[in-house]
């Protein structure tokens, strides 16, 4: 077998693994659906109410949350690599003639799994609360996507910053950050509802750019946002992918 | 050089200001057990994880199995294993999961990933802990498995740092059998401990380091001449009488080391039979009541004291 087969096969055992704490840890993969879930649920019914919003508030707030979860997904990233990199079981991967960055391919791999269960369970209990899909098929694909393309940028965020920082107490401070920066965003309420710079903030942060074009394909008005929420994830990862690769290579040192 | 395992010459590795390894070097024959005793923050474990290409030297020539281990780590990672300090494992998973996984890893496919698993598991005693996850393991049972998951491919050459640091005595001699039962099998052994002790106990040959090279090199029985051939130990009843039996006793003071805590005098021989007569008798001359007195060769305790120059610590000021 060459090496570019090794990698592929590398990473596959590497997900494996990663499947087998799953099936190990039922509970916990339970527990990491229902927290959006409930999520949605408290901003849907309890303090919600959308503020600045025309139109139904379930429609806007679904693909809002869907964005929102997406992006949490970068403190479930960090946990999963921090605690990888404390386990003494690394240094066993290091010495054995696997390929290099399958550790990080089996992590990428689990954590789009686990997002793709979140979004089907929160698209299931938003159609129970009455979130309906206008848009066509295409429009719809589109959007989950949009949504995974976004998780996907914000997973090797997520990789860049445990390798960076590397301890659980950093780990904290990042999910403490997480939330205002979640919650500057249009997920929640229409960034026209706020004072100007707050909604000039919220316009420019990323997770807005995918909540509004995924927004407008599940409503079936239109595309125009769609560019800036492909762009925007791309540029992240052209950013944090080879910074996140390059780290890991370096941990040798 | 077909029968060295592992070559060091002149390895370098500076962590900021602090020279973990400073000129070290080592050559390990094939198919023995070779100990690298000395003291925390000697550099052994700088060694272990240079030699097994976690840590890259700043400089000096390294091969293992006849490969670089910074040109050509891949072909060194085929051909060892690794039993650190602490359990490289999943813990979260069971042992037969941790060796399927990393045998897959090795690339020996699913089918004989499985059979590997079934053999470790059984050699190591470890068949009937069904699907306990590796967290809820003693001590001894996941120093074995990590033992077992590190000889997956029968490795042409192990590196065990510090195998049994943490174990009680029933898990360390788990650990030093297996280690016994490895070496027939023509495997290289690289032993890193501060357990004088263990060394004697596995080693074929012993490297004394200290500060980040090696000060002495050869066998047990070796390094214990060298230190100065055989001595006599002498334990009274009374600790207030050990001056008065230093000055009566014929031997160079230099030599003599006493502890009063344990009430002991110790002194270097040359006559073993002459020594024993002569202090038996000198101490009944003077009335000075003995409970034991005993020739001995020194431990491999006081040749690592005397060659890494700190032997203050057994001496007790008089």
């Amino acid at each position: 077998m060459t090496l570019s087969t090794y990698a592929l096969t590398d990473s596959w055992t590497m997900t494996r693994r990663e499947l087998a704490h799953w099936a190990r840890q039922p509970v916990q993969v339970v527990v990491s659906l229902v927290f959006p879930v409930m999520l949605l649920l408290m901003f849907g019914y309890l303090i919600g109410g959308g503020r600045g919003v025309e139109g139904s508030y379930i429609d806007y707030l679904v693909p809002g949350m869907l964005a929102l979860t997406m992006a949490f997904g970068l403190e479930g990233t960090m946990i999963a690599v921090t605690q990888d990199l404390n386990k003494g079981v690394i240094d066993r991967f290091r010495t054995m003639p696997m390929a290099n960055g399958a550790v990080l391919v089996g992590r990428s791999a689990a954590d789009m799994l686990q997002s793709a269960l979140a979004l089907t369970v929160m698209m299931a209990v938003g159609y129970a609360l009455g979130w309906r899909v206008d848009g066509d098929l295409g429009a719809f694909l589109g959007a989950v996507g949009l949504l995974l393309l976004f998780r996907f940028a914000m997973l090797w965020i997520g990789i860049h910053l445990a390798l960076v920082a590397g301890k659980p107490e950093m780990v904290q401070a990042v999910q403490i950050l997480v939330w205002p920066i979640g919650f500057l965003s249009n997920a929640l309420a229409h960034p026209g509802s706020m004072p100007d710079w707050l909604g000039t903030a919220v316009e420019w942060n990323p997770m807005s750019r995918t909540a509004t074009a995924v927004r407008d394909l599940f409503a079936g008005t239109g595309t125009e946002h769609v560019g800036a929420a492909v762009v925007w994830p791309l540029v992240l990862l052209g950013v944090f992918f080879p910074l996140a690769v390059r780290r890991f290579g370096r941990l040798s040192k | 050089m077909a029968d060295t395992a592992i070559t060091v010459e002149g390895a370098h590795k500076k962590y900021g200001e602090k020279k973990a390894l400073d000129g070290l070097d080592l050559r390990v024959a094939r198919g023995t057990v070779h100990g690298v005793l000395g003291p925390n923050g000697a550099g052994k474990t700088t060694l272990v994880r240079v030699l097994s290409t976690l840590l890259r030297p700043d400089s000096g020539r390294i091969e293992v199995a006849g490969h670089d281990v910074v040109t050509e780590s891949r072909a060194v990672r085929v051909r060892i294993g690794l039993l650190g300090q602490h359990a490289a494992l999943d813990e979260e998973l069971g042992g037969r999961q941790n060796l399927e996984l990393f045998g897959r890893l090795y690339h020996l496919g699913a089918r004989h990933a499985r059979v590997r698993a079934d053999e470790l598991l059984e050699r190591f005693g470890l068949t009937d802990t069904g699907r306990k996850a590796v967290r809820q393991y003693s001590g001894g049972m996941r120093r074995r498995l990590d033992l077992a998951a590190s000889l997956i491919t029968d490795p042409e050459v192990l590196f065990l740092d510090e195998p049994t640091t943490g174990l009680d005595p029933r898990g360390r001699a788990e650990v030093w059998t297996a280690v016994r039962s490895l070496v027939g099998g023509g495997t290289t052994v690289l032993l890193a401990t501060q357990y004088l002790e263990e060394a004697d106990q596995l080693a074929d040959r012993i490297s004394v380091v200290d500060a980040g090279r090696v000060v002495a090199d050869g066998t047990a029985d070796e390094l214990k001449a060298a230190t100065g051939g055989d001595r006599i130990d002498v334990v009274l009843r009374d600790a207030g009488q050990l001056g008065a039996a230093v000055a009566l006793l014929p031997f160079d003071p230099a030599g003599v080391r006493v502890d009063t805590d344990r009430r002991l005098l110790s002194a270097p021989v040359t006559d073993r039979m002459a020594a024993l007569s002569g202090v038996v008798r000198a101490l009944q001359e003077a009335g000075i009541e003995a409970e034991d007195v005993a020739l001995r060769r020194p431990t491999l305790d006081e040749v690592f004291l005397h060659l890494t120059g700190d032997d203050r610590r057994v001496k007790e000021p008089a």
